[in-house]
């Protein structure tokens, strides 16, 4: 298995979450919303190009903007 | 008795505060509404009771204004009482915020909110279970039909009398450690910053590397940072990741193992949401949708404005010509009833059979949960004016009003995003200058020419957009946003948000109209427009207007509607068309959409950014309009 970051991951693909690079303030908001390392991410929609991708996380949708979903280091699960 | 309603963003914390107040605070399906909090008064048990809808908040490390004006009150004033509202079809994630509260050891309540979302999901909750972990009351609601609100109040009453404290769940043994080292440090130097917060909390905020305690640590307490830097690098050291995450993934792991506990899944009912998304949120199929929803709300509004406006309109000139009758127009009781007729014919004939379909329309775009998804569509373009998708949101309520929509720049985080939008924001057509476009342009030129104005208003926000971000380069931080489900609006909460929202123009906008058209009559009767007319003439023979356009300007930054009226005083007559060409209604258009804002706008931009960025905002906006407006003229 080896780690791409989120935003390159193709649409339908379930993903588990490794680190999460970038400051305190992205870090914190993102666990917020229930993302942490560990947890399991379902890509719903990986926006026109550049655009933002959604993603589905204990049974909610969050909209990520491309910068943000760079940050986060996931793994293929299945 | 002080009661405060805390949760996470679009929990419904609204709705139930309005189940009890009447229909004050605005509710919408999308996150970061709420930006202040709302207040009322309402007898419980025979005694006063005061209601607190604070602004919602994901967790009390706060990152935006709206949320840590949630998070401060709650520090600051004495609450007797914490609701904590919760989305209970989002269970898992909800219980970190509510973890959090349990360590301010304040009583507090639990408030399931969204119960019918939840089982519409397949989540059932046990909530005797959950009760007696967290050992705090919890009561099922849903609040849309007001089931279980009655039974929250008054479990939130006999608790306050009761004063539990609920239980904090622990975190992994080693974590524990820490925070009781680090707390009985705290406690020997007597570290505080509200004096009610408890120990275990400050010890935590610390180890969360929480910007603002952590700011107050180094200026009030600057030799215990050591100390609190130490403390973070153990837990770095041992768990191999920063403390923040380490904390906060605790918090999460025993939320989920408590949602594990308390809930049954049982299979969800396939959702409306995934079908419509596949649609509404489409890379191609999503910008069509898009296209044609405001495509028909601009019909709509056309649509049915025109309908009311015409025959209301004949209606007036006949009681007018009926009056002149009776009573010589030359006299000055004559100027006075033409005035207030006038004022009032502007209310009913002009502004409201636009006004009402257009906030209606938005309330129900609004309930809906549409406007995230706009969000999520624009972000592409937004960062083109170096910007990311929430700023859509402050945008879209612009086109409501302007003040709203600045208040909403709160859910940006960056101060310069927050400073663009608000800017940009003014420029948007609100519904004022709504009125004026489809009242003047579409109904004596075309509504091809209004929408064409739309257009112009929208490539202008672009191109100013543009350099503003040139102007103050720095990347915006990018968009996390939540995209709630579908709601199927309630008539009644349509109804009652467009009822609010149309209260400000019939109390505020009406009387000042009214009063605004008897005080032109007298200016008229006594001679003095002219001076004022004259006045202003360079800029109105720059625009190619009539001279008398002049007063009505000044109408204009009261209120923006005002200036369409006055303008229709001013001519001494509603048809426009006689008196001026279809070049100067457009040019008049043009100058008022995008010259300064009414004062309202100006009192909070003055608030929200400052007293400097407020007068380079109107000084902006004001070279923008004369240039629009001349080209205007001359190209028209
Ligand atoms: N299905 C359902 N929807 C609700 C319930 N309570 C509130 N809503 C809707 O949820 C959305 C968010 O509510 P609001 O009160 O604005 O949330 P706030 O951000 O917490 O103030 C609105 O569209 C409400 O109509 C409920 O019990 N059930």
């Amino acid at each position: 298995m080896f780690s791409i970051s989120l935003d390159s991951v193709k649409e339908g693909k379930v993903v588990k979450v490794l680190d999460i690079y970038g400051g305190w303030g992205i870090r914190q908001r993102l666990s917020c919303l229930g993302i942490h390392p560990g947890d399991l991410i379902t890509v719903k929609k990986s926006g026109i190009i550049h655009g933002p991708i959604l993603i589905s996380i204990h049974g909610n949708h969050i909209a990520l903007g491309r910068g943000i979903a760079r940050k986060i280091l996931v793994e293929e699960v299945e | 008795m002080k009661i405060a309603l805390m949760g996470q963003p679009n929990c419904g914390k609204s709705t139930i505060f309005n189940h009890v107040a009447g229909y004050k605070a605005v509710t919408s399906n999308f996150p970061g509404k709420t930006v202040k909090y709302t207040q009322t008064k309402f007898k419980l048990f025979g005694e006063t009771v005061e209601l607190i809808d604070l602004p919602g908040t994901y967790s009390l490390t706060s990152f935006d204004l709206a949320e840590l004006e949630a998070r401060n009150y709650l520090f600051r004033e004495k609450v007797d009482m914490v609701i904590n509202v919760l989305d209970a079809s989002l269970l898992g994630r909800s219980l970190e915020l509510t973890l959090q509260l349990l360590e301010l050891k304040l009583p507090m309540v639990l408030c399931l909110n969204m119960i019918d979302e939840a089982e519409r999901k397949g989540i059932r909750i046990n909530i005797e279970k959950l009760s007696s972990i967290l050992g705090i009351p919890v009561v099922a609601v849903i609040a849309l039909k007001g089931k279980g609100i009655e039974k929250l109040f008054t479990q939130a009453y006999n608790t306050a009398k009761d004063k539990p404290r609920g239980k904090t769940l622990s975190f992994s043994k080693d974590i524990e450690e820490i925070i009781s080292q680090l707390s009985t440090e705290l406690k020997n130097e007597n570290v505080e910053i509200y004096p009610k917060l408890p120990i275990r909390f400050l010890a935590l905020k610390y180890l969360e590397e929480d910007k603002f305690f952590i700011e107050d640590l180094i200026k009030n307490y600057p030799d215990f940072l050591k100390r609190v830097k130490y403390f973070q690098n153990v837990i770095q050291e041992t768990r191999g990741r920063p403390s923040d995450v380490v904390i906060s993934s605790e918090r999460h792991y025993l939320s989920m193992h408590l949602y594990e506990s308390v809930v049954v899944i049982t299979d969800p009912q396939t959702s409306l949401r995934d079908n419509l998304d596949n649609i509404l949120m489409h890379p191609l199929f999503g910008y069509i949708s898009l296209g044609l929803i405001f495509y028909f709300f601009f019909n709509l509004i056309f649509g049915v404005g025109k309908v009311v406006e015409e025959p209301l309109l004949d209606y007036f000139y006949r009681l007018i010509s009926l009056i002149e009758k009776s009573i010589n127009p030359d006299t000055l009781l004559f100027s006075i009833i033409s005035g207030i007729i006038q004022g009032l014919a502007g209310g009913v004939a002009i502004v409201l059979p636009y006004l009402f379909p257009f906030l209606f329309g938005l309330a129900i775009l609004e309930d809906l949960g549409y406007l995230p998804r706009v969000a999520f569509l624009l972000d592409v373009f937004l960062h083109k004016i170096g910007l990311h998708g929430k700023a859509i949101i402050p945008f879209i309520l612009g086109y409501g009003c302007t003040v709203p929509a600045i208040m909403a720049t709160r859910i940006l985080e960056s101060e310069r995003d927050r400073f663009i939008t608000s800017v940009l924001a003014t420029m948007i057509p609100c519904a004022a200058r709504m009125t004026i476009i489809f009242a003047l342009v579409a109904f004596y030129i075309s509504p091809k020419a209004a929408l064409a104005i739309y257009i112009l208003n929208l490539i202008v926000i672009i191109i100013s957009g543009r350099i503003l971000s040139r102007i103050l380069p720095e990347i915006t931080p990018g968009m996390i946003l939540e995209i709630p489900a579908y709601h199927i609006p309630s008539l009644k909460v349509v109804l009652a948000k467009t009822w609010l929202r149309m209260k400000e123009f019939i109390f505020v906008a009406w009387p000042l109209l009214i009063l605004g058209s008897s005080l032109l009559s007298l200016l008229n009767y006594y001679q003095i427009d002219d001076l004022v007319n004259y006045i202003f003439s360079p800029l109105t023979r720059l625009l190619g207007l009539p001279l008398v356009v002049g007063t009505t300007l000044i109408f204009g930054v009261l209120r923006k509607e005002l200036s369409m009226l006055m303008l229709f005083q001013a001519l001494g007559t509603t048809e426009v068309i006689k008196v001026m060409s279809p070049t100067q209604i457009m040019t008049f258009t043009i100058f008022i959409v995008f010259y300064i804002p009414c004062v309202a706008t100006i009192a909070v931009l003055w608030r929200e950014i400052g007293g400097k960025m407020t007068l380079f905002a109107l000084a902006f906006t004001f070279i923008l309009a004369i240039m629009l407006a001349t080209i205007t003229r001359f190209t028209y």
